[in-house]
């Protein structure tokens, strides 16, 4: 039989998968973990000459070390899983808040403007709950905005949100000079620092211990709003298709607004901690680029609170730690990203693997 | 040279995850023959096609084109050995004219010229007869004329082998005699021609051999003037069936919707519904007739308080114990509050009907998850709800907490009419309720439709095959550019007579026709 192939098959093609079980995508992403740290420790030998085991201990003992680095990082994972819930509802709602940045900045210079002007004139549990509330109406509204155009005139939130960012920054810069301390800085400082007023209080000799609670009461609340509330049964149906959800009757406006109002008061709470319970002083690099690192926290997490606490833990080890080989190494902080980068491309691409496979070609035709 | 053979396949084997498409698929196509491929959805028709056209690629399995051993790896690689595909659904650019659309992507290495082009072109459309205007914009074209340009595009790129997906689907009985016309002075021409369909008596009609296919598997091929209805349905289910549908005259209908000077005008500004005026009754099914896209999405979704409507339309509901209630101007949720009781299976099920990626549980609730004080869930209902539904309607599930998504065509929609039914309707709209489904799960559907005929409820099916329609409906309204043209009885019309109020004033050759 005259079978000569005139061309060459694909070396490879893709196919979708079925849905693995539990253990087998938890160990491809397992395997992806120890593919990255082999690669990053190559590229550690190569550039650097150090012994990669050595740079992992150190990453690791930058992040354990101590109790007062534990604590550290227990803060790090805090904030950032405080902004990772707060964009979930959105996101979930394929609403792309990329504004979580300003929001989070607005929620602080709220906290820090009770904080400047009412400090010392009213009492400081008063202090605090004006704060509180300043806070969250702040970063709402910053939410708000840009959806109540969405809603309203269909704008599109991506530029929107991430408009408002700048604003936000301005805002800051601005206030920085209003409120500069002491005069001709163009910082704030730190604010209140002899009387403390509208510190928010340290439970015990544990400085972060507060803001690590109120993020696991975030978090449970996230949960159970996202899976048991209607609100979140609604936002859920509006995410997956808008057709459906004028189908039932849904007001798909005030969803939209609702959980965007949701999500901006997390993150004026993220502010919240940040000046009032962890830095006590306000500048444009508050929020830390955590709005843009939460978003990956949560789609990493598939929008699961619960398993955002594994994936923020996850950056927040990778930040901590790798801060710490700059130090020990005197490497500089770009070959922290670099050891980074390499982890994070290998844990978000292992998702591919989860989701398709490939068949390679067969070697052997068959003969009948 | 004459009995080589156009295209084989031997073998052909394709799995997607777990499931088996085609499982060694043998096909024999001829120079100059008709060949149709019959199979019920799912049973691997398209796939194995969309295989010898360059889309996917088969796991094993051989394809011979002119005897000779090929590879197929893409669109590109199918072209070269003169294979054309016309897919079910167009690949056209809307805002190109028929001739760009044509002419689109072609590279053969010399400068493009356009008059050249349009020279060839047009005598490709003397050559077959095609009447299509290749200057007219793809969006301004009727699904027909969309047709006619894709298949010209196949025929442009030299094609001796062309691959129709379900063509007749979309067209009205006088646009698919007019399409087989074509396909004859095609295949008069020395050209190969696979169509890909489940209806039988087109088969019957039109080809030459038919070979079947049946859960992917080859089950064999006849010579299409040995072959009648029930042998060719044997071959596709492999068993005798009894595929009947009770029609028991309504009992004691009673008004339940009176609609009048319906009129809905999109956003673009062209008129959807033009003054549809007609009535629907309780113990009735009233059939909807039309080509897609003539306002049947629209005359559903005004009933259903999701479209605007002009100021003079009436959407008239008569409850038993109450006055006639207005449901014009009326969102889906004070509809509700009236207690209308008011059913919808959209045509669209997991981007509007059902939620794809939510259990069947959750989807359950889709309607009746605000019940309930308190902010919170109650799951208890659905779930009693969900199980029901998949042990009355034998919805093939995991379990009720798999997502809709990864059920099949059959089972998404018991899952929906489920639902939809359980809330004891007075009137129930259906749309295209059996698309894509196998013919059992159709069967199970028009039963149940029947069942809720009896038990009182108005029905409003708009259905695309006009012979489900004639067997199934009580009467039947045609639509046509959202005007009504013509209420007739279920049980006397025809179909020649329901074709031309579907195609009545709006296209002339039908007219020169008669």
């Amino acid at each position: 039989m005259n079978s000569k192939t005139k061309n060459h098959e694909p070396l490879f093609h893709i196919a979708k998968r079925d849905t693995l079980p539990m253990y087998k995508s938890w160990a491809i992403r397992g395997l992806a973990i120890l593919f990255a740290l082999i690669v990053a420790g190559i590229v550690t030998m190569l550039l650097t000459g150090e012994n990669p085991l050595k740079v992992y201990s150190t990453m690791v003992s930058g992040a354990f070390g101590s109790s007062r680095r534990i604590w550290s990082l227990l803060q790090s994972l805090a904030m950032l899983l405080c902004v990772s819930l707060a964009v979930t509802p959105a996101f979930k709602m394929r609403f792309w808040n990329i504004g979580a940045e300003g929001q989070v900045l607005i929620g602080g210079l709220a906290t820090a403007g009770c904080m400047i002007t009412l400090g010392d004139k009213i009492p400081n549990a008063l202090l605090i709950l004006v704060m509180i509330v300043a806070s969250i109406v702040a970063g709402a509204i910053w939410a708000l905005i840009p959806a109540f155009f969405k809603a309203k005139f269909n704008t599109n939130e991506t530029l929107f949100t991430l408009m408002m960012n700048y604003v936000a920054i301005q805002l800051v810069s601005y206030f920085e000079m209003l409120w500069e301390n002491p005069k001709g800085s163009s910082n704030i400082g730190i604010i209140n620092q002899s009387t403390h007023a509208g510190w928010l209080p340290t439970i015990g000799n544990f400085e972060y211990l507060l803001n690590v609670l109120v993020v696991l009461g975030l978090t449970i609340f996230m949960y159970i709003y996202l899976k048991y509330s209607k609100h979140g049964y609604e936002l859920t149906v509006v995410g997956e298709s808008e057709n459906t959800a004028r189908y039932i009757g849904l007001n798909v406006k005030k969803v939209i607004m609702r959980t965007m109002l949701l999500s901006g008061a997390v993150c004026g709470i993220a502010g919240l901690l940040l000046v009032g319970g962890t830095n006590h002083t306000i500048t444009t690099t508050t929020a830390g680029g955590r709005g843009f690192t939460a978003i990956m926290v949560s789609w990493l997490a598939k929008f699961n609170p619960i398993y955002m606490i594994l994936t923020a833990f996850l950056i927040a080890f990778l930040e901590v730690g790798s801060g710490a080989i700059s130090t020990v190494f005197g490497l500089n902080e770009s070959f922290a990203d670099i050891i980074t980068g390499i982890i994070l491309f290998f844990i978000i691409g292992c998702e591919f693997f989860i989701n398709y496979k490939l068949h390679f070609r067969s070697r052997h035709k068959e003969v009948k | 040279m004459a009995d080589v053979l156009a295209l084989e396949l031997k073998g052909i084997t394709k799995t997607f995850g777990s499931v088996v498409a085609n499982k060694n698929v043998d096909l024999k196509v001829k120079k100059g023959e008709i060949l149709s491929i019959l199979g019920e959805n799912g049973s691997g028709k398209t796939t194995l096609m969309n295989m010898v056209s360059g889309i996917y690629y088969p796991d094993a399995g051989e394809i011979f084109v002119n005897g000779e051993n090929v590879v197929i790896s893409s669109p590109k690689d199918a072209f070269k050995y003169k294979i054309g595909m016309i897919h079910q659904h167009f690949k056209l650019v809307d805002v190109f004219t028929a001739t760009q659309n044509i002419v689109l992507g072609i590279k053969d290495g010399t400068k493009f010229n356009i008059k050249s082009a349009e020279k060839k072109v047009k005598e490709i459309t003397e050559k077959y007869g095609f009447i299509v205007d290749l200057n007219k914009k793809i969006y301004e074209m009727s699904v027909s004329e969309k047709q006619t340009v894709e298949i010209i595009k196949v025929l442009y790129r030299g094609a001796d082998i062309l691959i129709l997906d379900e063509p007749t689907a979309v067209l009205t009985p006088q646009e698919t005699r007019k399409l087989f016309d074509i396909l004859r002075k095609m295949k008069a021409d020395g050209k190969s021609i696979i169509i890909i369909t489940h209806k039988l008596h087109e088969v019957l009609e039109i080809s030459d051999r038919v070979t079947t296919l049946r859960k992917g598997e080859y089950v064999g091929t006849v010579e299409t003037k040995d072959a009648t209805e029930q042998s060719l349905t044997e071959m596709m289910m492999g068993e005798r069936v009894e595929l009947n549908i009770t029609r028991e005259e309504p009992k004691n209908p009673v008004e339940r919707l009176v609609v009048d000077h319906l009129t809905v005008i999109k956003r673009d500004g062209t008129v959807a519904l033009d003054n549809v005026e007609f009535n629907a009754y309780g113990g009735e099914i009233l059939g909807v007739a039309g080509i897609s896209g003539c306002g049947q999405k629209e005359l559903l979704e005004s009933i259903a308080g999701l479209q605007v409507t002009t100021k003079k339309s009436s959407i008239l509901y008569k409850p038993d114990d109450l006055g006639p209630q207005q449901l014009v101007g009326k969102t889906p949720k004070e509809i509700r509050k009236l207690g209308v009781a008011l059913s919808f299976v959209p045509e669209d099920r997991l981007g509007m009907g059902l939620v794809g990626n939510m259990d069947i549980i959750d989807n359950m609730m889709l309607r009746s998850y605000k019940s309930g004080r308190g902010s919170f869930l109650n799951r208890k209902q659905p779930k009693g709800l969900a199980e029901e539904v998949i042990e009355n309607l034998e919805v093939v599930t995991p379990s009720a907490t798999t997502p809709v998504r990864r059920l099949s065509g059959g089972n998404v929609q018991k899952v929906l009419v489920g639902r939809e039914i359980a809330s004891a309707p007075k009137v129930l709209m259906v749309a295209y309720p059996v698309r894509g489904l196998d013919i059992n799960s159709s069967y199970t559907i028009y039963n149940l439709l029947a069942e809720q005929k009896r038990n009182g409820t108005a029905i409003i099916f708009v259905g695309e095959d006009l012979d489900v329609l004639l067997e199934l409906c009580d009467r039947i309204m045609v639509i046509n550019s959202g005007k009504i043209t013509g209420i007739v009885d279920g049980r006397t019309a025809t179909k020649e007579e329901i074709g031309l109020l579907m195609t009545k004033s709006v296209e002339r050759e039908d007219k020169n026709e008669q």
